[in-house]
């Protein structure tokens, strides 16, 4: 199936500048080589922790951003640079959902205004009048059509949420990109929110990528998953395989951090993955893996070569130099690939030019290797 | 009328019901009523409270946002302006008991010099409840010297002391840095070692874990449990997130429009939970430990406003078994605590055989 949205070698770094002259002494990368697709009709959950990029991913696929490299192509052409007016058939097709229902939506104006702007900056004439079609969108995302004339501030925060949703959805857009959508509202707020977004994909084909730092609710919603961490897409899944077989250690730390709500389940501890220390900062991020100062399986591979993000089995690709449940790959030639670019600590053949390669720039802290770390 | 309603229910779960005598519980909540009067009318946010804690036990109190959890926190604590007129100011009526001593009537410089030492807090946002002027290690100091007369060196080595214990990463070097030098996660240690610095009995965590990413929240759970087990305190955590209490709560209390609709042993709460809301909340999350279920269950509707509680249960307008007791009871009579089992109690109008019945066969199954 042709991808409605593929994204390869992204990269957004944003420049910080000091000084009287304003030059450029470093950069944020917040986000730093991702390579992903969106099939049709799916659900692409995107998660990991807060400076991993995902809300700057959703950015820039969504062109709220240019991005600094890299291409972003929706239904086979290149959106990546283009201008305002370049951009302006594509917004139809591309619309977002934001995180604060309180934030952004602007409260001098009425609902209907709100929900109608769409219309009036493509110049689209809905059947039946702007009225009507802004009321039958009010309906469809379960709020009173009636209530065409109130202003934000008459609306809870699972209401407001709603009324963005309904804007997002006015001019029948193919992908809808969803950053944080119910993390801002109350547990039974958010699966009202959880199950509309859900029907609403049944009833109009949607496509949604959603961003959400919420293990359980990415669970529930997302076919697929990728998790990014620090940049960087460090797996991506279908969900099945990624909560049942995680392969990347940081995707298992991830999950099992997560607290279950079963109090008999307090006792099995042991097989929670305590990490220790923070995530590194984005300016300088660590050179080779980029999770390798938090992990427990680093060796010096991942301290000087930066892992590709590879398929090791079918539907599941990990940037991973020793990934976790690796015994049972199934692809023909995905462990050969992983042998050769990643040397298993437990082979002594493999292990023998991963140390010699990695004896000139040992140690975490090397900055000659920081960001382009060759790739095997 | 409901005030003798909750004076009963307070007296179910605690034989005594004279309501000043002392209680053997080590934090024993009764009646607690906090209202603030507004403009718009009297905002009830905590309306008859009653919960006992012994020490060494951890509470968790769930709730969604307004449903009085941080305002009970805040009272426990006396940190509400209290007076009979003018915005802001609260108007607090009941009993809390400390160890055998009442906060409530207590003269405020007492509970003053018992805040910080006999019971202390860890708030939400470690950023903004820290100082931005005062290196950590300073005011963490500054919260030993208030109740202890030492000076400046023996107060600074057990600051370090214990931001060693948080596992602060060299913790001398640390107690130099400002709050906004610390990451997220150090910072929320430096709060729990500014709370536990004068060792308190009783600890309340407010959202402790909530502005954290997951993998450090489950850093700050685990310190939080080993220090309870260290230090021996009771603990009271407020969460929105029933995760975390299943995590940490030896027992729980669900918060709805300012009351408690249920408390009970942890597990007896998330295995045979008697009240709808609590089945509410159960089914309208998310779960990461099970194969994704068909559709979440919502609760239909929203949390009540605190200005105008609905008459009768205030859980009636969103409740799917509103109608299940006959004559319209649920809407005109509030419901009392009762119990429901062994050491739990719930406040729902219906016979607890059809509670029972409607979790097992109803609800539970589609979980």
């Amino acid at each position: 199936m042709e991808p409605l949205l593929k994204v390869t070698g992204l990269k957004k770094h944003f420049p910080i500048k000091k000084g009287l002259l304003q030059r450029q002494t470093g950069a944020v990368k917040a986000v730093d080589g991702i390579d992903f697709e969106v099939l049709p009709g799916e659900t692409l959950g995107v998660v990991g922790e807060s400076g991993c990029g995902k809300s700057t991913m959703g950015r820039l696929i969504t062109r709220l951003l240019e991005p600094t490299g890299g291409t972003v192509e929706f239904q086979g052409k290149d959106i990546s640079h283009l201008g305002v007016s370049g951009m302006r058939p594509f917004r139809r097709d591309i619309q977002m959902i934001f995180q604060d229902p309180y934030g952004s939506l602007n409260p001098r104006h009425t609902v209907g205004t709100i929900v109608s702007a769409p219309f009036k900056l493509q110049g689209v004439e809905p059947e039946g009048g702007v009225k009507k079609e802004v009321q039958r969108l009010l309906g469809l995302v379960g709020l009173n059509p009636e209530h065409y004339n109130r202003y934000p501030h008459e609306f809870s925060g699972g209401q407001r949420q709603r009324i963005g949703i309904a804007r997002a959805l006015a001019l029948k857009p193919k992908l809808v990109v969803a950053d944080e959508p119910v993390s801002a509202l109350d547990v039974s707020i958010q699966a009202q929110v959880v199950n509309l977004l859900d029907d609403l994909q049944q009833e109009l084909g949607l496509t949604y990528v959603i961003i959400a730092h919420d293990l359980s609710v990415i669970r529930h919603v997302s076919d697929r998953i990728a998790v990014m961490y620090l940049g960087k897409i460090v797996e991506l899944a279908d969900r099945k395989s990624l909560y049942e077989n995680p392969m990347h250690p940081y995707t298992r730390a991830l999950m099992s951090a997560v607290p279950i709500p079963d109090p008999r389940r307090r006792g099995a501890k042991s097989d929670r993955i305590l990490l220790t220390g923070d995530v590194p900062s984005p300016i300088a991020p660590p050179p080779g893996c980029r999770f390798n100062t938090r992990c427990w399986k680093a060796t010096d591979v991942c301290r000087t070569e930066e892992p590709p993000l590879v398929e090791l089995r079918p539907g599941q690709r990990v940037a991973c130099h020793h990934p976790e449940n690796a015994e049972s790959l199934t692809i023909p030639g995905a462990r050969e690939s992983l042998e050769i670019t990643t040397p298993q600590p437990a082979s002594p053949k493999a292990e023998a030019p991963a140390e010699a390669k990695a004896e000139a720039p040992s140690g975490p802290d090397p900055a000659a290797a920081e960001d382009d770390a060759p790739k095997a | 009328m409901t005030d003798k309603l909750t004076k009963t229910g307070a007296a179910v779960g605690e034989p005594v019901a004279t309501g000043s005598a002392p209680s053997d519980a080590f934090l024993d909540v009764r009646d607690l009523k906090i209202h603030f009067p507004t403009d718009d009318g009297l905002v009830k946010s905590v309306d008859g409270l009653s919960f006992q804690l012994e020490k060494g036990k951890t509470l968790g109190i769930v709730g969604e946002s307004g449903s009085g959890k941080s305002v009970t926190s805040l009272g426990i604590m006396g940190l509400h302006t209290v007076g009979q007129y003018g915005r802001q100011k609260a108007k607090i009526s009941g009993e809390i008991w400390l160890n055998g001593r009442e906060l409530l009537s207590a003269d405020p410089d007492e509970v003053r010099r018992m805040r910080g030492r006999d019971m202390a807090m860890i708030f939400q946002d470690p950023l903004s409840a820290m100082h931005p002027y005062y290196t950590v290690g300073n005011q963490i100091v500054e919260a030993y010297r208030v109740h202890h007369d030492v000076d400046k060196k023996t107060a600074r080595k057990r600051a370090v002391e214990l931001l060693d214990r948080v596992g602060i990463p060299e913790p001398a070097k640390r107690f130099d840095n400002y709050p906004h030098e610390f990451s997220g996660g150090m910072r929320q240690r430096a709060m729990i070692a500014m709370a536990l610095v004068n060792n308190p009995a009783l600890l309340i965590a407010d959202e402790p874990t909530t502005a954290l990413d997951v993998t450090v929240q489950a850093q700050i759970l685990d310190l939080m449990r080993d220090l309870q087990k260290e230090f021996g305190s009771a603990v009271v955590i407020i969460t929105h997130d029933l995760g975390v209490v299943a995590e940490l709560a030896d027992d729980i209390l669900v918060m709805y429009g300012g009351r408690c609709v249920e408390r009970g042993p942890a597990e007896s709460v998330f295995y045979e939970p008697q009240h709808p809301y609590t089945w509410g909340l159960l089914g309208s999350m998310p779960r990461i430990d099970r194969e994704q279920t068909e559709r979440l269950i919502p609760v239909k509707g929203n949390p009540p406003s605190l200005i105008n509680i609905p008459s009768g249960c205030a859980f009636n307008p969103r409740c799917p078994y509103a109608d299940v007791p006959k004559g319209g009871i649920t809407r005109t009579r509030r419901p009392e605590l009762a119990p429901a089992g062994d050491r739990h109690f719930s406040a729902c109008h219906m016979p607890q055989e059809e509670r029972t019945r409607i979790w097992t066969e109803e609800i539970a199954p589609k979980l």
